[in-house]
C-alpha cells in the first residue's frame, strides 16, 4: 500500500494551439499528497496549477505520465472501473457564479450529486441529506428552495462546496476557491473548510495564487512555474527559507499591509514571463533568474532534498 | 496657490430602480493633494469604482450625479458641458481599470491606440504621436519599445497590457491619474512592477487617486486612506495612522481579518454577516447590522464623519466624537 492518497508520476499535459503550436501546460511532473493533509499549490497565472489540479482527479486525460490514487493506476483505468472512485474525488471552483445552474434551486443544486451516486435513494431521504449537507456548509435551511441569483459570492460558494461534500469524497481540489471573495467573506470560508477537512477527514490540494491563505491553510506547499514544480516542502520551512529563486521573489513581491515598511526596496522580477508554448532549455525559471549560469541553460536541475524540501535549481539559495 | 489636485465636494450618485432609488457613492467628500499618492478601499459594491467614475465623468445611464461638487485643479467640471469635459479626460486626467485586456480595442495595435490619444489632445504630426508613444513606452519599461508598438493587445501579457494603458493615461502628462484597482488582474510579481511604476509617476508630478480592496497595496504606495461602505465614507485618514489605530468598527475588522490570515490564527476573524444591499440600508449606520459594539441610536441615526485627531476622522457613535452630532 503507498502511503500516499494521490500521487503523481511524470504526469505531463500539452494542449496543441493550432498548427505547429503546443502550449506545455504541465511538464513531468511528480506530486505526491498523504491522506489527511491540504497540499497548496502557488503559481502565477498561466503556471498550469489549475491543469494539474485536474490531471489529479481524471477530469483532464493526461498526455503522459500517471496519477495513481491510494495506489492505484487511474490514468490506465477503463471508464467503467473509474467510475466509483469518481465520486471519491472532487473539484471547488472559483468563479461560483458561474458554476452554479442559474435554473436550480438550492436544493436540487445540492440533490444531484447525491442523486448521481446513490440512484433510488427516496425523496424524502434525498432531501434530509441535504438539509444535512446545508447545515454542515453553515448554511440557513431556509435557503433550500431559493435560486443562486439570490445569494451573494460566500453564500454561493457555500453551495458549491456543499455538492463537493455531498458523495462523501475523500480527495477535494480546491482550485482558488476564496479568489473572487471579499477579505470579510474569505475568511468565514476558509475557517469553513478547514473545519469540514477535520470533521470528514478530508485531504485537500488548495490551488491560490494567494500566498497568505496557502499559508494559513496548507501542511505542505508545492511552487510552479511553467509546467515544473520548483519547489516542494513543509509550508513554513519554503516560506521561512525559500531555496528556488523563483519561490524568493514570489514572497517578496506579496505587499505587506504594513506601511512602516515601505520604502524597503523590494526585490523585483525583471523582463517578461516566458511562453509556455516555446519554454526556455534548461531550468524554465533562467531567463528571468538573475542567478543563472550556462548550466541552467543546458540542463535541467534534477529535483533534490535537504531537510523535507524537494528543490528543481542548480544553485539553491543558502539560508541567510 | 491652490495646492489639491483633486477635491470631492459632497458628491452623491443615484440610480433610480424598479424598487426606488439607491444611492452608490452617498455624500462622499474627498481631496487628492498635489504631487500624493490617496487610496479608497473598500469591498465590493462600497461605491469605490463610482466614485471614480462620477470623477471622470463616466457614470452610465440611468445613474447620475444628484449632488455635491468635483473640482480638478481648482476648477469645478461637474457643472461643464460634455464637450468641455471631453477634453479634460486624457488630458487633465485620465483613468486605468482593472482588466486592461477590456479596455483596449483588440483590433488596433496597441501604439497606434496610444498614438490616438496624443493626436486627439494635441496637435502634432503621425510621425510625431508615434514618437511620442514610443518614448512614452520605454518611460514605462516597455522592454521592445518600438517592436511592441505594432503588437495587437492579445499578443502581450497581462502586464504588458497594464503597462500600456498607463502609457496610454500618461502621454498627455495629465494632472490626475485614477487608478481602479490596477493590479487585481495581475500576478504578484508583476504587481509589484506596477506599483513600482505608479510611484515613479507621482514622483514626475502626476497626483495619483487609487481603488483596492487589497490592504497591502494600500499600505505600500498610499499617503492617505478613506475607508468606504456602502456607499459612504466611514473613516479617513494618513495611511501609518489608519494602519496603527483604525477606529471604526468595520475598519477594524477588516484589518483583523486580514492580520489574523497573516498569523495563522485560529479560526480566523470574519466580519459576521454581509455587506446589505443598497436598497436594504437602515435609517442610521449602514454598517450597525454587522457590528458587535452598536447602541440604540446606531440603527436609527446617522453618525458625522467627524474628527477624532487631526487628520483622522471616523463615522461612528461608538469610537467616533461626533457621537453626539
Amino acid at each position: 500500500m503507498s502511503e500516499y492518497l494521490v500521487e503523481a508520476r511524470g504526469i505531463t499535459k500539452e494542449f496543441s494551439a493550432g498548427r505547429r503550436k503546443t502550449i506545455h501546460a504541465v511538464s513531468g511532473v511528480d506530486l505526491a499528497i498523504r491522506e489527511g493533509e491540504t497540499m497548496g499549490l502557488v503559481g502565477e497565472s498561466g503556471c498550469g496549477k489549475s491543469t494539474l489540479g485536474r490531471l489529479l482527479i481524471r477530469a483532464l486525460p493526461p498526455t503522459g505520465g500517471e496519477v495513481l490514487y491510494r495506489g492505484r493506476n487511474i490514468t490506465a483505468m477503463k471508464e467503467a472501473e473509474f467510475a466509483p472512485l469518481r465520486k471519491e474525488m472532487q473539484l471547488v471552483f472559483q468563479d461560483p457564479y458561474a458554476s452554479l445552474d442559474p435554473r436550480m434551486t438550492v436544493r436540487d443544486l445540492a440533490a444531484e450529486p447525491i442523486e448521481t451516486w446513490y440512484p433510488g435513494e427516496k425523496r424524502e431521504e434525498v432531501t434530509r441529506r441535504v438539509k444535512e449537507l446545508l447545515h454542515a456548509a453553515g448554511m440557513p435551511e431556509e435557503f433550500l428552495y431559493r435560486y443562486p441569483h439570490q445569494f451573494s459570492g460566500g453564500q454561493r460558494q457555500r453551495i458549491g462546496i456543499a455538492r463537493a461534500i455531498a458523495a462523501n469524497p475523500s480527495f477535494i481540489v480546491l482550485d482558488e476557491p476564496v479568489s473572487a471573495l471579499d477579505v470579510s467573506v474569505q475568511n468565514q470560508i476558509l475557517n469553513l473548510l478547514k473545519e469540514l477537512k477535520t470533521s470528514r477527514k478530508l485531504t485537500y490540494l488548495f490551488i491560490s495564487h494567494d500566498l497568505n491563505v496557502v499559508r494559513y491553510l496548507a501542511d505542505r506547499v508545492c511552487v510552479m512555474f511553467l509546467g515544473k514544480i520548483c519547489e516542494t516542502g513543509p509550508t513554513e520551512d519554503v516560506y521561512r527559507h525559500p531555496r528556488h529563486p523563483y519561490t524568493r521573489f514570489l514572497l517578496d513581491a506579496v505587499p505587506a499591509p504594513d506601511p512602516s515598511r515601505r520604502g524597503t526596496a523590494v526585490r523585483m522580477l525583471k523582463g517578461e514571463p516566458p511562453s509556455p508554448a516555446d519554454p526556455p532549455s534548461g531550468c524554465r525559471f533562467r531567463t528571468r533568474c538573475p542567478y543563472a549560469t550556462d548550466l541552467c541553460a543546458k540542463e535541467e536541475p534534477a529535483p533534490r532534498e535537504t531537510g523535507g524540501t524537494v528543490t528543481a535549481c542548480h544553485h539553491p539559495l543558502r539560508e541567510e | 496657490m491652490d495646492t489639491k489636485t483633486l477635491e470631492i465636494r459632497n458628491l452623491t450618485v443615484s440610480i433610480p430602480t424598479d424598487r426606488g432609488v439607491i444611492k452608490p457613492v452617498n455624500d462622499v467628500s474627498l481631496e487628492v493633494p498635489a504631487g500624493s499618492i490617496v487610496g479608497i478601499v473598500g469591498e465590493s459594491g462600497c461605491g469605490k469604482s463610482m466614485t471614480a467614475r462620477a470623477v471622470m465623468g463616466l457614470i452610465r445611464y440611468p445613474g447620475k450625479v444628484t449632488g455635491g461638487s468635483v473640482f480638478l485643479d481648482g476648477r469645478e467640471i461637474t457643472a461643464m458641458p460634455e464637450r468641455e469635459r471631453r477634453k479634460l479626460r486624457g488630458a487633465e486626467m485620465s483613468m486605468i481599470f482593472q482588466e486592461p485586456m477590456t479596455s483596449l480595442n483588440p483590433v488596433i495595435r496597441a501604439g497606434k491606440q496610444v498614438a490616438e490619444a496624443v493626436r486627439l489632445h494635441t496637435d502634432c504630426s503621425r510621425e510625431e504621436a508615434k514618437a511620442r508613444t514610443i518614448a512614452m513606452f520605454r518611460e514605462v519599461e516597455i522592454p521592445e519599445a518600438e517592436a511592441r508598438y505594432s503588437c495587437y493587445p492579445h499578443e502581450l501579457s497581462g502586464g504588458l497590457r497594464q503597462r500600456v494603458m498607463i502609457a496610454m493615461a500618461m502621454i498627455c502628462k495629465p494632472k490626475l491619474l485614477i487608478a481602479d484597482e490596477p493590479t487585481t488582474a495581475l500576478d504578484v510579481t508583476v504587481e509589484a512592477q506596477i506599483l513600482a511604476l505608479l510611484e515613479r509617476l507621482r514622483d514626475a508630478g502626476t497626483s495619483v487617486l487609487i481603488i483596492s480592496h487589497n490592504l497591502g497595496v494600500i499600505a505600500r504606495i498610499c499617503d492617505y486612506v478613506y475607508v468606504m461602505y456602502t456607499g459612504r465614507i466611514v473613516e479617513q485618514a494618513e495611511t501609518s495612522v489608519i494602519f496603527e489605530k483604525p477606529e471604526h468598527p468595520y475598519t477594524r475588522g477588516l484589518f483583523r481579518a486580514v492580520t489574523s490570515l497573516r498569523e495563522g490564527r485560529d479560526p480566523l476573524e470574519t466580519i459576521p454577516g454581509q455587506v446589505p444591499k443598497l436598497r436594504h440600508l437602515p435609517e442610521g449606520c449602514s454598517f450597525s447590522l454587522r457590528c458587535g459594539e452598536c447602541t440604540e441610536q446606531c440603527g436609527t441615526i446617522l453618525p458625522e464623519l467627524a474628527e477624532t485627531e487631526p487628520g483622522h476622522r471616523v463615522r461612528c457613535h461608538r469610537t467616533g466624537k461626533g457621537g453626539a452630532a
